[in-house]
C-alpha cells in the first residue's frame, strides 16, 4: 500500500481522468471544468449585464457540487495520501528554474515564486496572477472549452474544434513559457 | 442526494489530479519545456481511453442513467474562436501553472492565493460575455 503515497504514474492516472469523464457522461452530464465560471458570473447577477449569463444556476448545481467535491478532493490527497515526496522533475527543468530565481523546484505543487505570500503581496506578483487568471477564464469561454471540455471530452469523441482549440492551448502555452515567462520572473 | 454521485466524482477527480501531478506547476512548465513525457503520458493515455470508452458505449448502446443513449454533445463549428480563444487560454495556463480543473483543486490542497486567479478568471469569463457579441466566432 506504500504506493498510494507516492504519486502515481501516469498510465494509471490518465485512465483514471477518463474514468471521471465516462461517469459523468453515464450520469448524463458532460466533462467541463470551466463552464462553472460562467456559472458564478450568473449567481453574483451578470445575466442583467449580457443575455450570455441568463442561466438558471441551478440548473447548474451538480457542477458546482462537482467543484465542491474536487476541493475536498485535493485536501484528502495532500493530508492523507502524501508522504510529502518530492517531484521527479527533470533535472534539465530544475536547473533552468534555477538559473530563473526559482528555488526548491518541485517540492511544492506551485512555486512560492508565484503563489507564496511574498509574491503575492507585491505589485508584479499580485498582476501576474490576476493577468493569468484573466487570460485563462476569457479565453476558454471565448474557445467554449478547457482541458476538460476539449482537450479531453472533445479529442475522446473526435472533434474538429476540439483539436483546433487544443493547438490553441499549446501554441499559447509554448508561446509563453519560451519567449514570455523568462523575462517577466 | 442526487448530487451525492456528483461530490463523489469531484473528491475522486481531485484526488488524481494530485497524485499525477497534473496540478503541478512544474509539471506544465516542463511539459513546454518538451523535457519530460509525464504530462504528454496523462493526457494521450486519458484522450486514449476516451476514444476506446466511447467507441465502445457506441457499439454496444450504452444508455445513461437518464435512459438516454450516452453521447457527447458536439461543438459548434468554427474557427476563429477556437484557435483565438484556445491561444489565450493557452497563454495564461503556463503562466499560471493551472487550467480551471486544477485551480479548484489546488485551493483544496491549501494554496490559498489560487482564490485570486479564480476571482480573476470569473471576471475574464464576464469580460468575455460583454464582449461576445463583437468578436469573431
Amino acid at each position: 500500500m506504500d504506493w498510494i503515497f507516492k504519486p502515481w504514474p501516469w498510465y494509471i492516472t490518465g485512465p483514471l481522468i477518463a474514468s471521471v469523464m465516462g461517469l459523468l457522461l453515464y450520469f448524463g452530464r458532460t466533462f467541463g471544468m470551466s463552464s462553472n465560471l460562467r456559472t458564478f458570473c450568473a449567481i453574483g447577477g451578470a445575466g442583467k449585464y449580457s443575455s450570455f449569463f441568463n442561466l438558471r444556476w441551478r440548473d447548474y448545481l451538480w457542477s458546482l457540487t462537482l467543484v465542491l467535491g474536487s476541493v475536498i478532493g485535493g485536501y484528502i490527497a495532500v493530508t492523507f495520501l502524501s508522504d510529502g515526496s518530492i517531484s521527479t522533475i527533470n533535472p534539465t527543468t530544475i536547473s533552468e528554474l534555477n538559473d530563473l530565481g526559482f528555488s526548491n523546484v518541485g517540492h511544492s505543487l506551485v512555486p512560492d515564486e508565484f503563489y507564496g505570500i511574498e509574491a503575492v503581496t507585491s505589485f508584479k506578483g499580485l498582476s501576474l496572477l490576476i493577468i493569468g487568471g484573466l487570460l485563462v477564464g476569457f479565453g476558454t469561454r471565448y474557445a467554449g472549452g478547457c482541458t476538460s471540455g476539449h482537450a479531453i471530452t472533445g479529442l475522446s469523441s473526435l472533434q474538429k474544434p476540439s483539436l483546433i482549440a487544443v493547438i490553441g492551448f499549446f501554441l499559447g502555452g509554448l508561446i509563453t513559457v519560451n519567449f514570455i515567462l523568462p523575462y517577466i520572473v | 442526494m442526487k448530487l451525492i454521485k456528483f461530490l463523489l466524482v469531484g473528491i475522486f477527480f481531485g484526488i488524481v489530479l494530485v497524485k499525477s501531478e497534473a496540478v503541478s506547476w512544474y509539471r506544465i512548465y516542463e511539459m513546454f519545456r518538451f523535457q519530460s513525457f509525464h504530462m504528454y503520458g496523462i493526457i494521450g493515455t486519458a484522450i486514449g481511453t476516451g476514444i476506446l470508452f466511447l467507441q465502445l458505449s457506441k457499439r454496444f448502446k450504452i444508455n445513461s442513467l437518464n435512459g438516454k443513449q450516452l453521447s457527447v454533445p458536439l461543438k459548434d463549428r468554427g474557427f476563429a474562436r477556437y484557435i483565438l480563444g484556445g491561444t489565450i487560454f493557452g497563454f495564461g495556463w503556463a503562466l499560471i501553472g493551472a487550467c480551471p480543473g486544477p485551480m479548484y483543486i489546488l485551493v483544496g490542497t491549501g494554496v490559498m492565493s489560487m482564490l485570486i486567479v479564480l476571482a480573476a478568471a470569473t471576471l475574464g469569463t464576464f469580460i468575455y460575455g460583454m464582449l461576445r457579441d463583437k468578436l469573431p466566432h
